[in-house]
């Protein structure tokens, strides 16, 4: 026993105490700012380096929805694209992903367009059921974080159950492989109405590096509506938390 | 057969002509396979085919792990009719290779016990083959039942199909269906030209072993590319992938705890593992480590600030981690759930061609830092931890010593990175690759023998790429554990051996 209090004791206490504002460590790669003065040239140039294509040759604005937060295009133009350690970059409106040059606003989810319903009934639970449909894992472990002693979301009644039918909504990790296409619709279709789809990770969100891959069927995507976006290769915790604490109202 | 009919290649050294690959006659190709087999320091690395110009080539990599070489032979043949006499009858090892060699080109090999779809892979050869119908092993009887579970499993995990057979709530047999989280992977690599993009998709195999492959890929490139990268950056590459070890064995003793519902290890381990991911987000801004390697050089050189925040978390890490393994492995009411839970003897794990982590706990040494040296490891020689029993236990315990070690490799590691040369290069993207090579490179990520290689054409472009992850052993060795377990002991089988689901399906 006295070896039990003394793990406890050199364990202390992790848990994060406000998950709205817990700095992240480090040279975290978040929510990138891109400087208005980016010349056309630029542009052209990060826009051809860039693995995923997030970035528009004419604009130069940066997809969160494709980006793999490689960071390449920071250390070719670092005056000119940098990198925040800003987490807070989950939408419910894809557009809102795409970080136009010359501004340093952040992502932000749009309250108003959030279906009425979503809040009424789940603000004080949300039993979420994971797929992980080509996911590598990364997303996934990322996802259990989620309720580890750290982050603790079971704090808010949020947490992942086994079954879809005791759940309120699914959260998809992975480009959607052709072989997970079905099992994902028979395990949405077995969540009762109303439900949420929560799109964790940029494989999700637009399949990533497996773009255009013959092995990856997205069909899913473009036939449901989608309440929440969380971009990240992979998603930090803190992304994915903060995202459906805005998605439900939470404070 | 005394005549070595092959090419040997060291790890992580210039790539061979493909001229230079003896292509035997499949009779030869044969024995040339059971000869080298016969040794115990042998095993196969890969065996692979692909098809070029109307013909099948096939390519097969046996390495020994007693002189860190591995022997290159191939076979071809003219098309998929000739019906090729199984090795797997021998030699159980090659099993899952003949299945994927069936499965992508239809070739038939005679009295190969389970010709079995590997992952329904998009370009399979019969296209209805579908996942909805793998043929799964059955026995008609009247007091045994069947259990399906997934491909959607209970946790936030990968999918995959198991399909038990019991005997009330023994288990008699298990079979796992795997395929459902295939991507193209392989594929990819060979239609994306851009480097940065065959990087990406690296570390993008598995998430959970991001470092360990995206290292075998800027390895294999490397040694295709002719390029020669700083001793310090080869020390960083260790660093990194012993921070990768660290972070998934904690993260797996957290989840055995979980299991046996032993909450205090649970916690104390998931907030210990948090402490590696975010020292290893510090240097490089990404949990995992995706970005940190790179071919030629890197993004995120190791400075003096982030080596020592390194060692003040593995010291912390390493003590705490200590005191609660203690707890763990030493409660009665923990042992009597890990002890002789979920067996594979070493004859087993022997002949299956077990990889890794799940060979050393049966007694096998093989970890390719040891025999098959690559980075730094090459001059800086790495204790082999093995065990003996094969169960649950030892795969728990063989991970708690491999912590202990990998913190004392990378205290090594860093007194070593302090004296050198601190200049490091930036990765190099626009490589121009050697013609007509077969490059080979393999690396011991925390599962086990990651493989990644590679053949060009004339003009350089890779016109082949084959990625093997430990996983494609070692997923065998998960059925022949759970045998006459009760069915209530296989998910702690399963977290054990913790395999990849993606590093399989590719």
């Amino acid at each position: 026993m006295l070896k039990e209090i003394k793990v406890l004791k050199s364990h202390g206490r992790q848990y994060i105490k406000d998950l709205r504002k817990q700095p992240v460590p480090g040279l975290f790669r978040g929510r990138p700012v891109i400087s208005g003065d980016i010349t056309a040239d630029e542009i052209k140039s990060v826009s051809s380096l860039c693995p995923v294509m997030a970035i528009d040759n004419k604009s130069g604005s940066i997809d969160l929805g494709k980006c793999v937060f490689c960071k390449e295009c920071s250390f070719l133009l670092p005056a000119k694209i940098r990198f925040t350690n800003d987490y807070r970059i989950a939408s419910n409106v894809r557009e809102t992903l795409i970080i136009q040059p010359d501004s340093e606003n952040p992502v932000r989810l749009e309250a108003e367009i959030v279906r009425k319903e979503i809040r009424k009934l789940f603000k004080n639970a949300l039993k979420l059921r994971q797929v992980s449909a080509g996911g590598d894992n990364s997303c996934e472990l990322e996802l259990n974080a989620t309720g580890n002693v750290n982050f603790d979301f079971g704090r808010y009644g949020i947490e992942f159950v086994a079954s879809p039918r005791h759940a309120d909504g699914i959260v998809i990790t992975g480009p959607i492989s052709e072989n997970m296409s079905e099992p994902l619709q028979i395990c949405y279709d077995a969540i009762p109405d109303p439900k949420i789809i929560i799109l964790a990770g940029t494989d999700a969100i637009s399949g990533g590096i497996f773009e255009g891959s013959p092995a990856i069927n997205r069909h899913f995507i473009d036939e449901n509506h989608i309440d929440l976006y969380v971009p990240g290769n992979p998603i930090h915790p803190l992304t994915f938390i903060n995202g459906v604490m805005d998605l439900l109202g939470i404070r | 057969m005394s005549q070595k009919l092959y090419s040997e290649i060291k790890n992580n050294s210039f790539p061979i002509d493909l001229k230079e690959i003896p292509v035997l006659k499949y009779n030869i190709f044969y024995e040339q396979v059971s000869d080298l087999l016969k040794n115990e320091a042998n095993h196969c690395v890969a065996y692979y085919g692909l098809a070029t110009s109307g013909i099948l080539k096939f390519y097969c990599y046996i390495a020994d792990d007693n002189n860190n070489s591995i022997a290159v032979f191939s076979h071809e043949q003219n098309d998929n009719k000739t019906v090729l006499k199984s090795l797997t009858m021998v030699w159980s090892q090659l099993q899952i290779f003949e299945r994927e060699i069936h499965e992508n080109f239809g070739v038939k090999f005679e009295g190969h016990p389970w010709l079995k779809p590997v992952r329904y892979s998009h370009n399979r050869f019969d296209k209805s083959n579908i996942i909805n119908n793998y043929p799964f092993y059955t026995i008609e009887s009247e007091e045994l039942h069947e259990v399906g579970v997934g491909p959607i499993h209970a946790g936030v995990i990968e999918p995959g199909h198991f399909r038990f057979i019991c005997n009330g709530e023994k288990v008699l047999h298990l079979e796992i269906q795997l395929g459902y989280q295939h991507r193209g992977i392989e594929k990819l690599l060979i239609e994306k030209k851009d480097s940065l993009q065959r990087c990406i998709l690296s570390e993008n195999i598995a998430g959970d072993t991001s470092i360990g492959h995206t290292l075998a890929h800027s390895q294999l490139i490397e040694s295709l590319a002719g390029i020669e990268v700083s001793e310090t950056l080869q020390i960083e590459r260790c660093i990194a992938l012993e921070m990768e070890r660290i972070a998934v064995h904690i993260g797996d003793t957290a989840a055995l705890c979980g299991d046996v519902a032993y909450q205090l290890g649970q916690v104390v381990c998931e907030a210990l593992r948090t402490l590696i991911i975010n020292a290893t987000q510090l240097w490089c801004g990404n949990r995992f480590g995706k970005g940190l390697v790179r071919p030629g050089g890197s993004n995120y050189p190791l400075n003096n600030d982030v080596a020592n925040e390194i060692l003040r978390v593995l010291t912390d890490t390493d003590r705490r981690f200590c005191e609660v393994a203690d707890r763990i492995y030493s409660l009665p009411s923990l042992l009597a759930r890990f002890e002789d839970i979920g067996k594979v003897t070493r004859e087993q794990a022997m002949s299956i061609g077990a990889v890794g982590m799940a060979a050393r706990t049966c007694g096998i040494s093989r970890d390719i830092r040891v025999s098959h040296p690559f980075q730094f490891y090459r001059n800086y020689p790495v204790q082999q931890v093995t065990l003996e029993t094969g169960d649950v236990f030892a795969r728990g315990m063989q991970r708690n010593l491999e912590v202990h070690e990998s913190v004392k490799i990378i205290r090594g590691l860093i007194e070593i990175w302090r004296q050198k040369n601190m200049e490091i290069n930036i990765p190099i993207y626009n490589y121009k690759l050697k013609q007509n090579k077969v490059g080979i490179s393999i690396i011991e990520g925390w599962r086990g023998e990651i493989c990644h290689s590679a053949i060009t054409d004339t003009d350089g472009n890779i016109e082949h790429y084959k990625v093997k992850d430990p996983s494609m052993h070692n997923w065998l060795a998960l059925a022949l554990a759970v045998r006459n377990q009760e069915i209530s002991d296989f998910p702690i089988c399963n977290k054990s051996f913790n395999l990849s689901y993606c590093g399989n399906d590719l």
